[in-house]
């Protein structure tokens, strides 16, 4: 049984589909990213797993539990965080805050000071800057802290969307590095990236989505080889 | 103008503009989490000056206040899921429109209930104890107002600040979508501002009413408006701001009162409004309103 099963899952905004009944799973450990163009629909299919939007058909399990139409504070209380697109920090509020948000559901003290320190040894930087407030952080900053915040929550499945987006190369390099020793630590991750090329070369399997449908899937290494995929996603012609 | 008089005059301005603060803060906190300017809040305020009377009239008034608190919260909390909660995903002008329905609402409510005469306010013999300093002389709800404004003023500055709802209430007037998903919900955190904002207006009516003797249903919709001009002018979303501007416009119009130039002093405050949306329309402490992409 997969830790994520996503059955014909179709969600519509405003008279257009967006998800036209997709399929895939997520097993416990993977690293599973969907990739695919601008409005093929991979922020829709995370926020409908997170609760944000709503399925208008299919459904979505976690666990062996149906988990679609609940709410997103049930969703994340039994351990699907989402890291927004765009970051999203609350730039109001101290980066220690932020953390702390982050747990929100979290009564005991003490399990979020444990939380926070093992934020801060993955990004010694945020401890650095706990009293800023988070909106005078640098980009790179940000999508530290937003990922930080996601894993407040203990999350056994991590969605992050487009943790890349608008960062400089050297950044991206390290927060794809974050990415694999969050992975390693016991969260399983599902991402979705523009950056194809850096996210099959950490996935462990992938999905490409078109225009609401999923197209292709198959290991991360598969992808990457793969001539529609290179030509389609990757900017690479391959000739011959 | 003697110094006497001066003084006797600040004291008037202070005590009044500390129950406009009250009420302004009411105004500014639920434009700061909802986006929307909840034009019933004046009504909110005059019905609380009714709960008074009917309190007072078969209980002593240190069971009375709490009682009157505790009826206007209430009140406050029904408006705010009868004529706000169902508009949540609607345009931003459907719920302002239903604000100023909920106020007309209110207003002929308390016409069709208690009459249009004025119905006298009843006194609050502690309050009313007068003091003699000097050549000065005041109740002493002319002194407690100002005092229990910035009393309450730094408790829920704390509480904003310092604790988890306040933390939750800071998040929410930023991003809703993004407060879901930390496992806020967004609906409780707005009962909760509703919650605060009418009991700060039902303490603010008690101070004001204690020095003007008598309610109507109309009695809420000037002081409602200024305290919104004060919130404007302290930057709307902003509880210092809100604060200074209820002090500001009271102690203003308590002078332009003893100057001679009584007629003035309302349109005085709307003046004001004018000339802040022109020139400053983010307001004193309002901070600008960037849409990030």
């Amino acid at each position: 049984m997969s830790l994520l099963e996503i059955n014909g899952l179709k969600v519509n905004y405003g008279g257009i589909e967006a998800l036209k009944g997709i399929d895939f799973h997520v097993d416990e450990g993977e690293i599973v990213t969907l990739i695919g163009a601008n409005g093929a629909g991979k922020s829709t299919t995370l926020k409908s797993i997170s609760g944000l939007v709503r399925a208008s058909g299919g459904e979505i399990r976690y666990d062996g539990e149906k988990i679609s139409g609940l709410d997103p504070q049930k969703i994340v209380a039994r351990g699907i965080s989402l890291v927004p697109e765009g970051r999203r920090v609350f730039p109001n509020l101290t980066v220690l805050e932020n953390l702390r948000i982050g747990a929100y559901l979290n009564k005991d003290a003490d399990a979020v000071e444990q939380e926070i320190e093992r934020v801060y040894k993955l990004f010694p930087r945020l401890e650095e800057r706990h009293w800023q407030q988070a909106g005078t952080l640098s980009g790179g900053e940000q999508q530290m802290l937003a990922v930080g915040r996601g894993l407040m929550a203990h999350p056994k499945i991590l969605m992050m969307d487009e943790p890349s987006l608008g960062l400089a190369p050297l950044i991206v390099k390290d927060i794809f590095k974050k990415i694999l020793e969050i992975n390693q630590s016991g969260v399983t991750v599902l991402l979705i990236e523009q950056n194809a090329n850096a996210a099959l070369k950490i996935a462990h399997r992938g999905y490409v989505m078109v225009t609401g449908n999923i197209t292709l899937t198959g290991s991360g290494t598969d992808l990457l080889n793969d001539a529609s995929v290179r030509e389609a996603y990757l900017g690479t012609k391959t000739n011959g | 103008m003697t110094f006497t008089t001066f003084i006797q005059h600040v004291l008037t301005g202070i005590s009044l503009g500390g129950a406009y603060a009250l009420i302004a803060i009411g105004y500014t906190m639920v434009y700061g989490i909802l986006l929307l300017i909840n034009f019933a809040h004046a009504d909110i305020f005059m019905m609380a000056g009714y709960f008074m009377i009917f309190a007072m009239s078969s209980m002593p008034w240190f069971i009375a206040i709490p009682v009157v608190i505790v009826v206007t919260v209430a009140l406050g909390l029904a408006v705010e899921s009868v004529a706000y909660k169902p508009l949540r995903m609607s345009p931003r002008m459907s719920i302002m429109i239903s604000a100023i329905g909920m106020s007309y609402l209110l207003q002929n409510l308390a016409i069709y209930l208690f009459s249009a005469l004025p119905r006298a306010y009843p006194v609050i013999t502690p309050l009313k104890q007068s003091f003699q300093i000097g050549g000065v002389s005041a109740s002493l709800v002319t002194i407690l107002t100002p005092v229990l404004t910035i009393v309450l003023v730094l408790l829920l500055m704390f509480l904003i600040n310092n604790t988890k709802i306040g933390m939750a209430m800071r998040a929410v007037s930023k991003d809703y979508d993004t407060s879901k998903l930390m496992g806020i919900k967004i609906n409780r955190v707005i009962s909760f501002t509703f919650i605060i904002g009418s009991a700060l207006a039902a303490i603010g009516s008690i101070l004001y009413f204690t020095d003007r003797m008598s309610v109507t249903p109309f009695s809420g919709i000037l002081p409602g408006l200024k305290c919104f001009v004060a919130a404007v002018l302290g930057g709307i979303g902003s509880i210092p701001g809100a604060v200074i501007g209820g002090f500001f416009i009271g102690i203003s119009e308590t002078f332009l009162v003893a100057l001679g130039y009584s007629t003035f002093s309302d349109a005085f405050t709307f003046l004001l409004l004018i000339v802040i949306l022109i020139f400053r329309p983010t307001g004193l402490l309002g901070e600008a309103i960037t849409e990030k992409v």
